[in-house]
C-alpha cells in the first residue's frame, strides 16, 4: 500500500561523492542543496549586514568608505532576499512537496537540477563584483536609474545576475506548479492539500508572472546604459519612475513570495502543536489567493513621494490597506487554532508563535506605511528598513527556522537538541528585537535609509540595534552548529516525530526512501 | 473630527508611551514622528497618531486572545483539545470588521492627502534642484539663485575633530521663506533621483532628473529647520542636508535685498582682471566644495568611478576644451553642466586651479571675461 | 540509468544542466566584459554560446530518444505540456514588460514632458509639445521618419498569420497521420516564418540607413527596436525549432496520439504571432 516497498533499491546506481550531488535529479537531494545554499548565502548576507551595523555603531566614518557602504547595503540585500530566502522555501518545497502529496518525486526531475544548479553561478558572478573597478552595485537593491547606470564595471555583471536567477526561479517555479497540478496521489484533491502546498502553489504564480519582468526592466537598464536607448532618460521621452513602476510590478508581489510559503509553514506547524485541525482551511486557502490578487494592484506604494497624480495615490492607498483584510484572516486563523487546543511548545512550536507576534507587528507598520498621507514622512527612513525586517526576518527567516526544527528529524532521521533549539529560539527573539524595534524610533525622528553616517541625535538607538544585531548573528552560529549536530547523528527520530502531526509525510520512515512514494498512497 | 475625537480618547494610552520617551526625555522629536510647525506636518502626525494607537488596539486583542490561549490551554496543564475547525460566521465577521476599521481610517488620510497635493495659490515659489551632492535654490520671481552644500568639515566626518551641534545637518547657504506664506516647491533634479525632505514640514518629494513635482507647506513659526535628501543618490548621499531658515516677512525681504547686491558684485567682478594668486586662491576653496566629492581633493578621483584631474588629457591639454567640460559637463556621466551653477568668477578660479595644482604645472591663467565669453 | 517508478518516469543522473550552467554563465560573463569594453570578452561570449548550443542538442537529443524508446507515459507528457504552457506565460510577461513601458510612455511621460504637466514642459524644456512617434524633448538621435504601419508590417501580418493556418494543417495531417501533407504544411510554415524574417531584416536595414530611425532615436526608437526585436528573436527561435520538427517528422518521429514535441512548438508559434498582432497594433497602426 502506502509506504515505499521498493526503497533504496537503485542504491548502487547512485553515483557518489560530488557526482552525486551535480548530476542528482532527486528531489530531496536537491532540496538538500537549496537549503545549503541558502544557509551559505544567509551567512554572507548576515556578514554584511554586520559590516553595516558596525560602521552605524557610532556617527562618523569608521570602517568603511561611503561607496562600499552603499555597496554593502545592495548587495546585503540581493543576497538575501535572491539568495538565501527564496531558495530556502524552494529548497523545502523541493523536500515536502512529493511527499506531501504522495509522488516519487517533482515532476521535472532534470530541469530541477538545473534550476538549483544556475544558483551558484548566478552568485559567483555578484559576489565577483565586490572585486572590480568601480566596486560593486551601490545603487539599492531596487536599482534605481539614473544612479544604478553610474555602476563601474559591476553594472552588466549586475544585470546578467538577476537574469540568472529570474531563469532559475522561474524553472522552479514552474515545477512546483506542474508537480502540484499533476502528480498528487488518487484521491489528493486541491481541497485536500496541506497549505503548505497551497501557499507554494500560489507563490510559484506569482514567480512566473512576476520575475520576467523584472528580467525585462533589466533588460532595460543594460540597453539604456549600453545601446543608447531612452526607456528611462526625460530627454529622449522616457521617464526614470517609469522604472520604479515595471520594478515594483515585480517587487511588490516579490515580497509576497517571501512570505506565503512563511504562511504555509506555521499553518502546518500550529495545528501539530495545538493538537486541533487547522482553524478555517478554506478561509486559508481564498486568504493566500486574494492576498496574491491584491499583491498585483499595490505597487505604488512604494513610490508615494515620485508625483504620481492624486487619483493614483488614494487608488494604490486603498488596494494597499485592503491586504490587511485577507492577512487579518490568516492571523485570526491561527490564533482560532491555538484556541483550546492542548499545546506544548517544542522550538518548531515556538518559532511558529515567535512568527504570529511580530510578523504581526511588521504588518502593522506595513499598515501605516500604506497611509500615503503619512508614508510622505516614513518613506525612505528607518522605520521603513523595521517594517521590512520585521517581515522578513521575524517572518520569513523565522518561519525558515522552524520550518528547519520541524522537518529536520524526518530528513535525517535524528532529534535535534530539544534544549538548544529552545535555546536558539529565545536568544534569537531577544536580540532580534533589540536589533529591529529601535529603528522604528530611528526613522520616526527622522533618520533616513541608506546613509553611512548620521547626526549624533541618532546615537543611542543605533548602537542598541548594532548590538541587538551582533547578537543576532552570534545566536544563529549555534543554528548552525544544531543543524550539523542533528546531521551527524542524535536520538532516532520515530516515523511521525511529533504526537499531532498529520500528513503523508509523515507516513514515510524518517529518513524518507529516496523515491518518496514509488507506489502512489491512497487517500481516504 | 475624527481624527481629534480619537486623539483625545486616547490620550490615557499615549501615558504609556511617555514612559518610553521619558529615558530620551530631550524632546519629542527623538522618540516618535515630529508634530512639526506645518499644516501638513501636524495632518501627517494626528493620522500617524491614529493609526498606531488602531493598531496597538488590535494588537492588544489578538495577542492577548492568544496568550490567554497559551497559558490556559497547554497540554501540561491537562487540556484536552477541541475539535472545532470551521465557522463561516466567524470567518465573515473578522472579515468585515477589520475592513470598516480600514474603511474609517481611510476617510481622514483621504482628506489630509486631498490637501496636501493642492498647490494652487501659492505665494512664493522656489525652484529646487538636486545636484551630486547638494542643492540648488532657484527663487523664481525673484531672479536669486544660489547653491547649498554641506558645511561639516571633513574631519569632523573622519572623527579627527569633535562633532559640532549640528553635525551633518549645516549648510553653507540655507534657504530662507518667510512665515505664514505658502511656499510651493518646484522639484526636480540635474542627474540622479533625490528627495527633498525637511521632517518639520512634513512633506518628503522626489527630485526627478527631466521632470517636475510640486510641493507646498506654509510654516506657523520662525525657525531653522533641518532635514536631509532622502533619496540614495549616491557615495554622498547621507552628506547633502538641507536647511530652512523661515523669517518674518521683513528680515525676509532684507534677505533678499542682500542676496541681490552680492550678485551684482560678483557680476562686476568678473569685468575685472583677476590675478593668478587671487584666483588660485578663491579656486581651491570653490574646487573643494564643487569637485572635490568626486575627483577628492588630491586631484586624484577613485579609480574607475570618478576619473583623476591630476595629469589628465582634458586639465593639462587645450583650456577651451577643458572649460567646456567642465561648463557643459558630459552627459550620461556623473559629470555635471557647471555653467548653471557657478558665476564666471567662480569657474575661472576652479580651472585655474585645476590647471596648476598637483603638478599639473600649465602656468595657464584662466579670466572670468574669458568663461562668460564662453556661454 | 533511468527507471520509471510507479509508471512515472524519473531520470537519474542529469548531466546537461551543469553543461548548460556553465554555458550560460560564459556566454555571460563573456558578453560583460565584451559590453565593457575588453578585448577577451567577445570570444568568450561565442564559446559559452557554443557550450550552450551543445547542452541544447545533447538534451534535447537525449528526451527525444527516451521519448521514441516509449519511455514516457501519459503523466509524463502531461507534465511536458503544463511546463510548456507556463514557459510560454512566462514569456508573455517578458513581453508584457515592454508593453508596460510603451503604454507608459504614451500615457504618461511624453504627455507630462509635452505640456499635460505645464511646469516641466515650460520651466525645464522651453515648453516642448507632446506627440507621437517622438525622439523627447532632447530630440536624441536627431530627427527621423517614423515606421510606416501598411507597408511590410501589413505583408509580414499576414505572413505570420498565414503561418499560424499552416502549423494548423500539419497538426491536423499529423493527427490523421498523413505524412506527406504534414512535412509540406510544416514545410510552408517554416518558409512564412523565414520570409517574415527577411522582410524585419529589410525592415530594420532601412531604418537605420535611410529613416535615421534607430534604438537610439528616442523613446520611440527604444520601444520600437526592443518590442519588435525581441518579438524577431523570438521568431527565430521557433522557426528554427519548427525546422528540427520537420526534420524529425520526415524521420517518422511522432504518432497522431503522442506528439507533444510537436505541439509544443506549434504552441510556442501561436504565442509569437499573438505577440505580432499586439505589436502590429500598438507599435505601428496607433
Ligand atoms: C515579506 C515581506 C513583506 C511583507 C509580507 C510586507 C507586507 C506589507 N507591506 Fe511591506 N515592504 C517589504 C516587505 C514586505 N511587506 C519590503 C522589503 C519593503 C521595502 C522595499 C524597499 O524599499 O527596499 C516594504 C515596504 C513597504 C511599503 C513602502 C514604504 C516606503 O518605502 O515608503 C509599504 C507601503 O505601503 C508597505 C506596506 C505593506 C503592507 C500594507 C503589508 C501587508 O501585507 C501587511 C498586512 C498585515 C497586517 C496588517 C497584520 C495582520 C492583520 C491583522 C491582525 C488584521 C487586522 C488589522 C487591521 C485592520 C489594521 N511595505
Ligand atoms: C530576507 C531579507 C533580509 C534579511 C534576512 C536581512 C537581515 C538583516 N539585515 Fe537587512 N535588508 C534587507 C533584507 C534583509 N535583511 C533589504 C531588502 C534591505 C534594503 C536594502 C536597500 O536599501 O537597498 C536591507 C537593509 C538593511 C539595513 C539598512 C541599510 C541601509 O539602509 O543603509 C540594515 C541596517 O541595520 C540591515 C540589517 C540587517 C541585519 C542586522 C540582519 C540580520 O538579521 C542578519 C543576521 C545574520 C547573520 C549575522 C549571519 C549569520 C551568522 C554568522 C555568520 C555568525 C557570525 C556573526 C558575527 C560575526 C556577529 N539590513
Ligand atoms: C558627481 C560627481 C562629479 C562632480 C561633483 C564633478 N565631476 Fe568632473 N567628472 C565626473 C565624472 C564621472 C567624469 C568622467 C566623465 C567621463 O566619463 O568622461 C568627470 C570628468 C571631469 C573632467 C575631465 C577629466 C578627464 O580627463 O576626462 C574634468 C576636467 C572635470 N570632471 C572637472 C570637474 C570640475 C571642475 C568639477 C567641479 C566644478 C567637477 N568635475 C565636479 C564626476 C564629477
Ligand atoms: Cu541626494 Cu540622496
Ligand atoms: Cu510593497
Amino acid at each position: 500500500m502506502s509506504t515505499a516497498t521498493t526503497h533504496d533499491a537503485h542504491h548502487e546506481e547512485h553515483p557518489s561523492g560530488l557526482a552525486r550531488w551535480i548530476f542528482t535529479t532527486n528531489h530531496k537531494d536537491i532540496g538538500t542543496l537549496y537549503l545549503l545554499f541558502a544557509l551559505l548565502m544567509f551567512i554572507v548576507g548576515g556578514a554584511m549586514a554586520m559590516i553595516i551595523r558596525a560602521e552605524l555603531f557610532e556617527p562618523g566614518l569608521q570602517f568603511v568608505e561611503p561607496q562600499f557602504f552603499n555597496s554593502m547595503t545592495t548587495m546585503h540585500a540581493l543576497v538575501m532576499i535572491f539568495g538565501a530566502v527564496m531558495p530556502a522555501f524552494v529548497g523545502l518545497a523541493n523536500w515536502l512537496i512529493p511527499m506531501m502529496i504522495g509522488a516519487p518525486d517533482m515532476a521535472l526531475p532534470r530541469m530541477n537540477n538545473w534550476s538549483f544548479w544556475i544558483l551558484p553561478f548566478a552568485f559567483a558572478i555578484l559576489i565577483s563584483t565586490l572585486f572590480m573597478d568601480g566596486g560593486a552595485p551601490a545603487g539599492g537593491w531596487t536599482m534605481y536609474p539614473p544612479l544604478v547606470l553610474q555602476t563601474g564595471n559591476a553594472f552588466p555583471f549586475l544585470i546578467f545576475a538577476v537574469h540568472l536567477m529570474g531563469i532559475s526561479s522561474i524553472m522552479g517555479a514552474i515545477n512546483v506548479i506542474v508537480t502540484i497540478i499533476n502528480m498528487r496521489a488518487p484521491g489528493m484533491t486541491m481541497m485536500k492539500m496541506p497549505l503548505f502546498v497551497w501557499t507554494w502553489l500560489i507563490t510559484a504564480y506569482l514567480l512566473i508572472a512576476t520575475m520576467p519582468v523584472l528580467a525585462g526592466s533589466v533588460t532595460m537598464l543594460l540597453t539604456d546604459r549600453f545601446f543608447d536607448t531612452s526607456f528611462f532618460d526625460a530627454a529622449g521621452g522616457g521617464d526614470p519612475v517609469m522604472f520604479q513602476h515595471i520594478f515594483w510590478f515585480f517587487g511588490h508581489p516579490e515580497v509576497y513570495i517571501l512570505i506565503l510559503p512563511a504562511f504555509g509553514i506555521v499553518s502546518q506547524i500550529i495545528p501539530t502543536f495545538a493538537r486541533k485541525p487547522l482553524f478555517g482551511y478554506s478561509s486559508m486557502v481564498y486568504a493566500t489567493a486574494s492576498i496574491a490578487f491584491l499583491s498585483f494592484i499595490v505597487w505604488a506604494h512604494h513610490m508615494f513621494t515620485v508625483g504620481m497624480p492624486l487619483t493614483g495615490e488614494l487608488f494604490f492607498m486603498y488596494a494597499t490597506m485592503l491586504i490587511a483584510v485577507p492577512t487579518g484572516v490568516k492571523v485570526f486563523n491561527w490564533v482560532s487554532t491555538m484556541w483550546k487546543g492542548s499545546m506544548t511548545f517544542e522550538t518548531p512550536m515556538l518559532f511558529a508563535v515567535g512568527f504570529v507576534v511580530m510578523f504581526t507587528i511588521g504588518g502593522f507598520s506595513g499598515l501605516m506605511l500604506a497611509i500615503a498621507p503619512v508614508d510622505f514622512q516614513y518613506h525612505d527612513t528607518y522605520f521603513v528598513v523595521a517594517h521590512f525586517h520585521y517581515v522578513l526576518v521575524t517572518g520569513a527567516v523565522f518561519a525558515i527556522m522552524g520550518a528547519t526544527y520541524y522537518w529536520l528529524p524526518k530528513w535525517t532521521g535524528h532529534m535535534y537538541s530539544e534544549k538548544l533549539g529552545k535555546l536558539h529560539f529565545w536568544l534569537s527573539t531577544i536580540s532580534v528585537n533589540v536589533l529591529f524595534f529601535p529603528q522604528h524610533f530611528l526613522g520616526l525622528a527622522g533618520m533616513p535609509r541608506r546613509i553611512p553616517d548620521y547626526s549624533p541625535q541618532f546615537t543611542e538607538f543605533n548602537q542598541l540595534s548594532s548590538i541587538g544585531g551582533f547578537a543576532f548573528g552570534l545566536t544563529q552560529l549555534l543554528f548552525v552548529y544544531i543543524v550539523i549536530q542533528t546531521i551527524r547523528g542524535g536520538e532516532k527520530a520515530s516515523e511521525q516525530v511529533w504526537e499531532g502531526a498529520h500528513g503523508l509525510e509523515w507516513t514515510l520512515p524518517s529518513p524518507p526512501p529516496y523515491h518518496s512514494f514509488s507506489t502512489a498512497p491512497e487517500i481516504k | 473630527m475624527l481624527v481629534s475625537k480619537t486623539r483625545r480618547a486616547l490620550t490615557a494610552g499615549a501615558g504609556a508611551a511617555a514612559l518610553l520617551s521619558a529615558a530620551t526625555a530631550s524632546a519629542d522629536y527623538k522618540l516618535n514622528l515630529t508634530r512639526g510647525v506645518t499644516p501638513i506636518s501636524q495632518g501627517a502626525y494626528d493620522m500617524h497618531m491614529l493609526i498606531l494607537w488602531v493598531c496597538v488596539a488590535i494588537g492588544v486583542v489578538v495577542f492577548g486572545t492568544m496568550f490567554i490561549s497559551i497559558i490556559r490551554h497547554r497540554k501540561s496543564k491537562g487540556a484536552k483539545p477541541a475539535q472545532f475547525h470551521e465557522s463561516t460566521a466567524v470567518e465573515i465577521v473578522w472579515t468585515i470588521v477589520p475592513f470598516v476599521i480600514l474603511v474609517s481610517m481611510a476617510i481622514p488620510a483621504t482628506r489630509a492627502l486631498v490637501a496636501m497635493e493642492d498647490t494652487s495659490n501659492s505665494d512664493i515659489s522656489i525652484k529646487v534642484t538636486g545636484y551630486q551632492w547638494k542643492w540648488g535654490y532657484d527663487y523664481m520671481d525673484e531672479g536669486v539663485s544660489f547653491i547649498s552644500t554641506l558645511a561639516t568639515p571633513k574631519e569632523q566626518i573622519y572623527n579627527q575633530q569633535d562633532k559640532g551641534e549640528h553635525y551633518l545637518l549645516e549648510v553653507d547657504n540655507p534657504i530662507v521663506v518667510p512665515v505664514k506664506k505658502k511656499v510651493r516647491l518646484l522639484i526636480t533634479s540635474n542627474d540622479v533621483i533625490h528627495a527633498w525632505w525637511v521632517p518639520k514640514l512634513g512633506m518628503k518629494k522626489d527630485a526627478i532628473p527631466g521632470f517636475i513635482n510640486e510641493m507646498w507647506f506654509r510654516i506657523d513659526r520662525e525657525g531653522t529647520y533641518r532635514g536631509q535628501c532622502a533619496e540614495l543618490c549616491g557615495k554622498d548621499h547621507g552628506f547633502m542636508p538641507i536647511v530652512v531658515e523661515a523669517k518674518n516677512e521683513a528680515d525676509y525681504r532684507q534677505w533678499i535685498a542682500d542676496q541681490k547686491g552680492a550678485k551684482a558684485a560678483d557680476a562686476a567682478a568678473a569685468d575685472r582682471d583677476w590675478s593668478m594668486a587671487e584666483l588660485m586662491e578663491r579656486g581651491e576653496k570653490k574646487y573643494a566644495a564643487n569637485c572635490a566629492a568626486c575627483h577628492q581633493a588630491s586631484g586624484e578621483g577613485i579609480p574607475g568611478t570618478f576619473p583623476a584631474l591630476k595629469g589628465s588629457a582634458i586639465a593639462t591639454g587645450p583650456v577651451a576644451q577643458h572649460l567646456d567640460r567642465v561648463m557643459n559637463g558630459k552627459a550620461g556621466t556623473a559629470m555635471a553642466a557647471f555653467a548653471g551653477q557657478l558665476s564666471d568668477v567662480d569657474l575661472a578660479a576652479i580651472v585655474t586651479y585645476e590647471r596648476n595644482a598637483w603638478g599639473n604645472n600649465t602656468g595657464d591663467l584662466v579670466q572670468p571675461s574669458e568663461v562668460k565669453a564662453a556661454r | 540509468m533511468s527507471e520509471a517508478h510507479g509508471g512515472y518516469y524519473v531520470p537519474h543522473g542529469a548531466n546537461w544542466p551543469i553543461v548548460g550552467s556553465i554555458g550560460l554563465t560564459t556566454m555571460l560573463v563573456g558578453l560583460a566584459n565584451y559590453l565593457n569594453g575588453s578585448s577577451v570578452g567577445f570570444t568568450m561570449m561565442l564559446v559559452g554560446l557554443g557550450i550552450v548550443l551543445f547542452m541544447m542538442f545533447g538534451w534535447f537529443g537525449t528526451v527525444i530518444g527516451e521519448s521514441e524508446s516509449g519511455m514516457y507515459n501519459d503523466q509524463v507528457d502531461k507534465s511536458f505540456r503544463q511546463g510548456m504552457s507556463w514557459f510560454i506565460f512566462s514569456e508573455v510577461m517578458f513581453f508584457a514588460a515592454f508593453f508596460g513601458a510603451l503604454f507608459y510612455a504614451r500615457i504618461f511621460s511624453v504627455p507630462w514632458l509635452g505640456g499635460a504637466d505645464a511646469v516641466t514642459s515650460d520651466v525645464l524644456w522651453n515648453g516642448w509639445e507632446a506627440a507621437w512617434p517622438t525622439n523627447g524633448p532632447g530630440e536624441v538621435g536627431g530627427e527621423f521618419e517614423s515606421m510606416e504601419a501598411w507597408g511590410i508590417p501589413a505583408i509580414n501580418t499576414l505572413l505570420l498569420l498565414s503561418s499560424g493556418v499552416t502549423v494548423t494543417f500539419a497538426h491536423w495531417a499529423l493527427k490523421k497521420n498523413k505524412r506527406g501533407p504534414l512535412v509540406l504544411w510544416l514545410l510552408a510554415t517554416v518558409a512564412l516564418g523565414f520570409t517574415f524574417l527577411g522582410f524585419q531584416m529589410f525592415e530594420y536595414y532601412h531604418a537605420y540607413h535611410e529613416m535615421n530611425l534607430t534604438l537610439g532615436s528616442g523613446v520611440y526608437g527604444s520601444t520600437f527596436f526592443m518590442l519588435t526585436g525581441f518579438h524577431g528573436f523570438h521568431v527565430t527561435l521557433g522557426a528554427i525549432m519548427l525546422t528540427v520538427i520537420m526534420f524529425r517528422c520526415m524521420k517518422g518521429h511522432f504518432t497522431p496520439e503522442h506528439h507533444f514535441g510537436f505541439e509544443g512548438v506549434a504552441w510556442y508559434w501561436h504565442f509569437v504571432d499573438v505577440v505580432w498582432l499586439g505589436l502590429f497594433i500598438f507599435v505601428y497602426i496607433l
